[in-house]
């Protein structure tokens, strides 16, 4: 991943435009017009972002039910039609989603264990110029308290394709929460086993964590510690949030005695939390250090800026990681 | 409570739309909904009384002539669903649940106890018979919306029943599913609102005015139906004169009702019985009351 230095404007992250192609552009798209030809049960919905299933909408116009800008009626429509035998994939802008939407889930969906997808686009900053109404930065700390919930943050198109196929069977309820813009971060994307987080590389001197456009940051900064620095990471890939990969980050946090979370999320609740309540649990002196946005009011901008301004991006995240890794090991 | 009066119906494979049974076997039944709710609620300490009261009609006549069941196979893919969502009125739910053999009468033993399948409100998972969880006001309608529109796409008949309170129409869901209820042309949807003027803090209207819910639903673009809903001859023609599942609009039947019907006291103070716990005297004259009519039905001749 290389950092944009050129001039920094609002991308139409609507249209999908100027992106390479459709799986790349809209991977949650693509891919769920893919499960559909597999699967005849599955259905979409989409308050007022019909474009993101436009494949699967002409594939499939019978299953595909729209029910215009009501999110929270989306959800619960959806719980009615899991339990008349469907597979409904809702999409959502992601403040609107999980944010908005977090009772009607939780009630109707999650406690009943229903079979319901959210996708939610357009998740963090991805929305930044048109102002906070428009950011989901709450929404994992919201999702992860849902107990029969899976929540997904995939880190690049390859990835997303590969969690939603992965997941398609599931009995119960997957929140999967996409991250627009994220540059590649997979030649191919892994087999996602069930709350296991993937391993992008191996060292023994800090342990770096992302999800999301974090595992792309946390990936290109392991590789610049180690160029530069000569420090060696264990770099995972947590689109898991929940359940986590409990055993790898403990075996990892053991070794390395650091652990840097990198999110496009708040502090609060988010990989950073999970990390920190496990690492807790377990008696472990270890220093953590967030990568993540702040638990205050946020700045409106377009989204590059705003992820310079708010430490986003590969170089402070290795700054972060070489002042960490340097702070020597506790205890 | 006088168990001999409570007499359960064979079990049949299949219970089909419109059997066979008198409109005074219904209102025995109502009244017999009332007198089990009565019994529950002392075993739990708690409980919704004159709300249940209120739609007490409008169960006996769903589940002991209008839907299509099989109790012995609760998820069968064609039964017509049933959706409490005033799911506070549950307890009314249990005994008709065992009564027509969804589960054991040994459940209602547990009522109110840590563990029990039953609670105060429905939950899917754990009580056979409950085509969907409530409790949270403003959601089943929207949840049956989806069912009956997967009735269409999987090419069943069956029927979506939704019962809501008028107070809950006060959340703004509702209007989200009503809109989409008749974009989609949900014939196969059946709202019942058991318009009892009240909500759990006052009278509904004064809170915030509903009316006129018929006119409301018409331009939703629903087919409204207004009727006495604790008359058992209203109710039961009603459900009789359902269209077709496969016609085109969504239906309301606004059932006008009295919280707390068929229990002097709780007429005259709905409110006060919106929750609560009759103390032993109050228990015995509620008990008295409601057998008596039961007898007094039974002894009409028509009745069983």
């Amino acid at each position: 991943m290389t950092e944009q230095a050129a001039e920094k404007k609002m991308v139409d992250v609507f249209s999908d435009v100027d992106r390479e192609t459709a799986m790349t552009a809209n991977p949650a798209g693509y891919a769920v017009a893919e499960l559909g030809a597999e699967d005849e049960r599955i259905v979409t919905m989409a308050a007022d972002m019909s474009n993101t299933v436009a494949d699967f909408i002409a594939k499939f116009p019978d299953r595909y039910i729209e029910l215009g800008i009501a999110e929270t009626n989306s959800v619960s429509v959806a719980a009615g039609l899991a339990t008349a035998g469907l597979l409904p994939y809702i999409y959502s802008m992601s403040p609107f989603g999980m944010l908005k939407t977090a009772e009607q889930w939780r009630t109707d969906v999650d406690y009943n264990h229903l079979p319901v997808r959210l996708v939610g686009r357009l998740s963090g900053l991805a929305m930044g110029y048109f102002g906070t109404s428009h950011y989901a930065v709450e929404d994992i700390a919201i999702a992860r308290t849902m107990n029969n919930t899976t929540v997904l943050s995939p880190g690049d198109p390859a990835a997303t394709v590969s969690l939603m196929r992965s997941t398609a069977n599931l009995d119960g309820p997957v929140y999967i929460r996409i991250a627009e813009g994220v540059g590649k971060v997979y030649d191919e994307a892994p087999e996602y086993a069930y709350g296991t987080w993937p391993k992008l590389r191996s060292g023994g001197d800090i342990t770096l964590i992302g999800h999301g456009m974090g595992l792309g940051l946390a990936a290109a900064a392991a590789e610049l510690l180690f160029e530069q620095d000569g420090i060696e990471a264990d770099v995972f890939d947590a689109a898991y949030l929940r359940p986590y990969d409990e055993e790898a980050l403990l075996a990892s946090a053991r070794k390395t005695g650091h652990v840097l979370t990198v999110e496009e999320h708040t502090v609060v609740g988010g990989l950073g939390t999970i990390v920190a309540e496990a690492v807790g649990r377990a008696g472990l002196a270890v220093r953590l250090a967030q990568v993540a946005l702040p638990d205050a009011d946020l700045e409106v901008g377009v989204p590059a800026e705003l992820y310079e301004y708010y430490g986003l991006t590969v170089s402070n995240v290795a700054a972060v990681a070489r002042k960490l890794a340097k702070a020597g090991r506790t205890g | 409570m006088p168990d001999d009066i409570v007499t359960p119906l064979p079990l049949h494979l299949q219970l089909d739309r419109g059997r066979p049974v008198s409109d005074a076997e219904l209102r025995w039944r109502a009244d017999w909904i009332r007198l089990q709710t009565v019994g529950l609620i002392a075993q739990a300490g708690l409980g919704h009384y004159s709300s249940t009261f209120s739609c007490a009609e409008l169960v006996a006549a769903l589940y002991y002539r209008a839907l299509r069941l099989r109790p012995s196979e609760p998820r069968w893919a064609d039964r017509d669903r049933f959706l409490l969502g005033k799911g506070h009125v549950a307890t009314g739910l249990w005994p008709v649940l065992a009564d027509l053999g969804f589960y054991p009468q040994d459940y209602l033993k547990q009522f109110g106890k840590v563990g029990s399948p039953l609670n105060d409100h429905p939950n899917m998972k754990l009580a056979p018979g409950i085509d969907f969880s409530s409790g949270s006001l403003g959601h089943n309608l929207s949840v049956g919306v989806g069912i009956a529109l997967g009735g269409r796409l999987t090419g069943l008949s069956y029927r979506t029943f939704v019962l809501t309170g008028d107070g809950e129409l006060q959340e703004g869901q509702v209007w989200e599913a009503a809109m989409a209820a008749s974009h989609y042309k949900l014939g196969n949807l059946v709202a019942i609102v058991d318009a009892n003027g009240f909500s759990g803090a006052g009278p509904t209207s004064q809170a915030i005015n509903i009316e006129p819910i018929g006119a409301r639903f018409s331009s939703f673009g629903w087919t409204v139906r207004e009727i006495d809903g604790n008359d058992i001859a209203a109710v039961r023609s009603t459900l009789d004169e359902l269209p077709d599942p496969s016609s085109e609009a969504p239906i309301v039947i606004i059932a006008r009702t009295r919280k707390g019907h068929g229990v002097e006291f709780m007429e005259k103070q709905p409110q006060a019985w919106h929750l609560g716990l009759l103390d032993a005297e109050q228990y015995a004259d509620v008990v008295a009351e409601i057998t008596a009519r039961m007898e007094l039905t039974t002894s009409e001749g028509t009745a069983r």
